[in-house]
């Protein structure tokens, strides 16, 4: 097992030093360039703008500039912003915990309503029920997201008052765990709930494959019971392909989370993500993609221990 | 003289008569698709005695492998339905028993093992975890003492170095030991009757060989009756005691093996019987065939169902169904020509 996680992490460092040429590939063909924020400040005039280009180094040719943000991206040092000029690092973790709280309760019901409803949906097929957790889904997964957070606030918020409309907390009320988590709920909801639909899917047919396999007649053939034959012989094998998946899922949910975050005014990466982008922010943008990827590559490692844990062919391999 | 009429010497007698410990009768099954409905199995009858196999042969889609399932009360979905007839395990009928009282039975009193050794373990189960579940289930036994015995188990199924097996995972073990495994799962409560579908039908022939002579030690060791479904009429002449033939969902004869293989009664029986290729030192004449095919179960005629395919048919087979008649002490056969033949 300790062989297997080491190979896989060492297949990681090729993933991740891709991962950052494009990035910065990326980055670099974008219109506007670094600079195109001075540009529109009347006050810096064009030899201005050339001593900055010197100063970030961006008269230098592109491999030595990756070289250069890459060795200072391993030393922890991701540069400073344009706007306040702190360091980029800083300004990216400290969004880190509301975007995970937000992610993290999110999946937590997605996963758990979603496995649920998926697998009764698999046991009991063409049921009624089966009929209405699927089309429940379907017409959860066309609309989008933005629309569900709209509808969502202007309800529960806007009409009914029950709950705030958006932010992480009331001013003044930063250490309340009850505001915070009466702020958690609307955006939570409307992110766990299109995850939900498509988790629910992926686990219907998941289970749904499963119990058609010799070993759970088998199972059925030794006298156990319902419960014991889900449990123990269905569910690992499901939750394989499950797991995997999860990993695979991490950007799109990630994305999911910037639309709400947006909606809400959470103040998670998602929001900095897009602030970044519209003030022309490149070096959070940079450190932000990086990150992510970071995020989704540990991600699916910890996917791919997770599966070699359940099941021993994995680890061979 | 050929191999088979030798494996049929030397097989066992039949058991001396006594009360039978399982008894199917009148067994049908009904299969609905879309529109139509089909009888998959009509009137399937046979009865099992302790210390008795009965090899239940026939071809592919003759309903061997459904009678099994439908008696294990494994086959019932929405669309396969066991609609008539009794399975008496020692006078319990089984298909009247709800559902939770059937799980307390498999595993326990009845048990099963598939043709398909492959596929038939849980693959991120350990394989003394799964030796374990029955014994576990069934009789309450500890951990400890279930995993002793699952080492037993394997040890009793021939397998060596078997607690080393036991926390080996199904993909670690090749077809023969998986089947040895599956075996060993089906004993552990050392059930009355044990129902092996072609058991060694994925398996290399002198894996086969091992596997069949496993089987009839532990049945001689156990006293279990055994259900041995098969198409290879080989193996029924090594193992079985008696033999029951289906065709087409039906029960065609029924006779010890020394007897059908004498003289078959049903003109099904006796064109498998030529179809076996033997060894002989003349030049062999030319393998016998049965001409034509199996009829679907959508188009099952009137009458008998092999007549379309039976040289001694007449006009009234083809009229009327022969139902099962019993011409012997141990004999039965569904054949209005069984005279003929």
């Amino acid at each position: 097992m300790l062989r297997f996680i080491a190979t896989r992490l060492l297949q990681s460092i090729p993933l991740v030093i891709g991962v950052s040429l494009i990035g910065f590939a990326l980055m670099h063909l974008a219109p506007g360039g670094p600079l195109a924020v001075y540009t529109l400040n009347p006050s810096i005039n064009a030899q201005d703008i050339e001593r900055i280009r010197i100063i970030f180094g961006l008269d230098q040719p592109i491999h030595i500039q990756y070289v250069k943000w890459a060795t200072g991206m391993l030393r922890g040092d991701w540069g400073n912003t344009f706007f306040g000029g702190r360091p980029v690092l800083d300004v990216i973790l400290e969004r880190v915990p509301a975007t995970m709280l937000l992610m993290g309760s999110a999946l937590a019901v997605a996963i758990v309503l979603g496995l649920a409803i998926g697998i009764l949906g698999a046991v009991k097929r063409h049921s009624i029920f089966d009929y209405l957790a699927t089309s429940g889904a379907l017409f959860a997964l066309s609309f989008p997201t933005f629309w569900f957070g709209l509808m969502a606030i202007y309800v529960f918020a806007v009409r009914l008052r029950w709950l705030p409309s958006g932010g992480m907390f009331e001013l003044g009320e930063e250490d309340n765990i009850i505001d915070l988590l009466r702020h958690l709920v609307l955006p939570t909801a409307v992110l766990g709930l299109v995850i939900t639909a498509s988790w629910s899917r992926y686990a219907r047919s998941a289970f749904l494959e499963v119990l058609q396999q010799d070993y759970m007649r088998t199972a059925r053939a030794k006298g156990l019971r319902f419960h014991q034959r889900l449990l123990r012989h269905a569910f690992p094998n499901a939750v394989k392909p499950l797991i995997a998946l999860l990993g695979v899922e991490l950007p799109f949910l990630f994305s999911g989370a910037l639309v709400a975050e947006t909606i809400f005014g959470w103040p998670g990466m998602g929001r900095l993500f897009v602030d970044a982008l519209s003030m022309k922010e490149y070096p959070i943008l940079m450190g932000m993609i990086v990150f992510t990827a970071l995020f989704v590559i540990v991600g699916n490692l910890l996917a791919d221990v997770a599966i070699a844990a359940i099941d021993p062919r994995v680890r061979l391999a | 003289m050929s191999l088979l009429a030798d494996a049929v010497a030397r097989a066992a007698p039949a058991q001396a008569a006594g009360a039978p410990v399982l008894r199917v009768e009148g067994l049908g099954v009904r299969i609905r698709t879309g529109r139509h409905a089909l009888r998959a199995l009509d009137d399937v009858g046979f009865s099992l005695r302790r210390a008795e196999t009965l090899g239940l042969v026939g071809e592919s889609g003759s309903g061997k492998t459904l009678t099994a399932l439908a008696l294990m009360r494994l086959v019932e979905t929405s669309a396969i339905e066991i609609d008539r007839g009794q399975v008496a395990l020692d006078g319990v009928d089984l298909l009247g028993l709800p559902e939770r009282a059937m799980e307390d039975l498999r595993g326990r009193r009845i048990s099963m093992i598939f043709q398909e050794p492959m596929t038939a373990l849980n693959p991120v189960i350990s394989i003394g975890r799964q030796i374990e579940e029955p014994l576990r289930r069934h009789l309450g036994t500890g951990r400890r003492a279930a995993r002793d015995a699952a080492v037993a188990l394997l040890d009793q199924v021939g397998i060596r170095d078997a607690a080393r097996i036991a926390r080996c995972h199904p993909h670690e073990l090749s077809g023969g030991m998986r089947q040895r495994v599956t075996i060993a799962i089906a004993i552990a409560c050392r059930p009355d009757v044990l129902v092996a579908d072609e058991p060694t039908t994925a398996l290399d022939v002198t894996v086969q060989a091992q596997i069949l002579g496993l089987l009839r030690d532990l049945q001689a060791e156990m006293g279990m009756a055994m259900l041995l479904i098969t198409h290879d009429l080989g193996v029924v002449a090594e193992t079985a005691h008696r033999v029951a033939v289906m065709y087409a969902g039906r029960v065609v004869e029924t006779a010890p093996v020394g007897a059908l293989f004498r003289r078959p009664r049903h003109p099904y029986t006796r064109g498998l019987l030529r179809s076996i290729p033997r060894i002989a030192r003349e030049r062999p004449a030319a393998l016998a065939e049965i001409p034509g095919t199996v009829p679907g179960l959508l188009a099952l005629p009137e009458g008998c169902a092999f007549a379309a395919r039976c040289e001694l048919a007449t006009a009234h087979c083809v009229a009327e169904r022969p139902a099962l008649e019993r011409i012997g002490p141990e004999q039965a056969v569904a054949c209005w020509r069984h005279q003929h033949v």
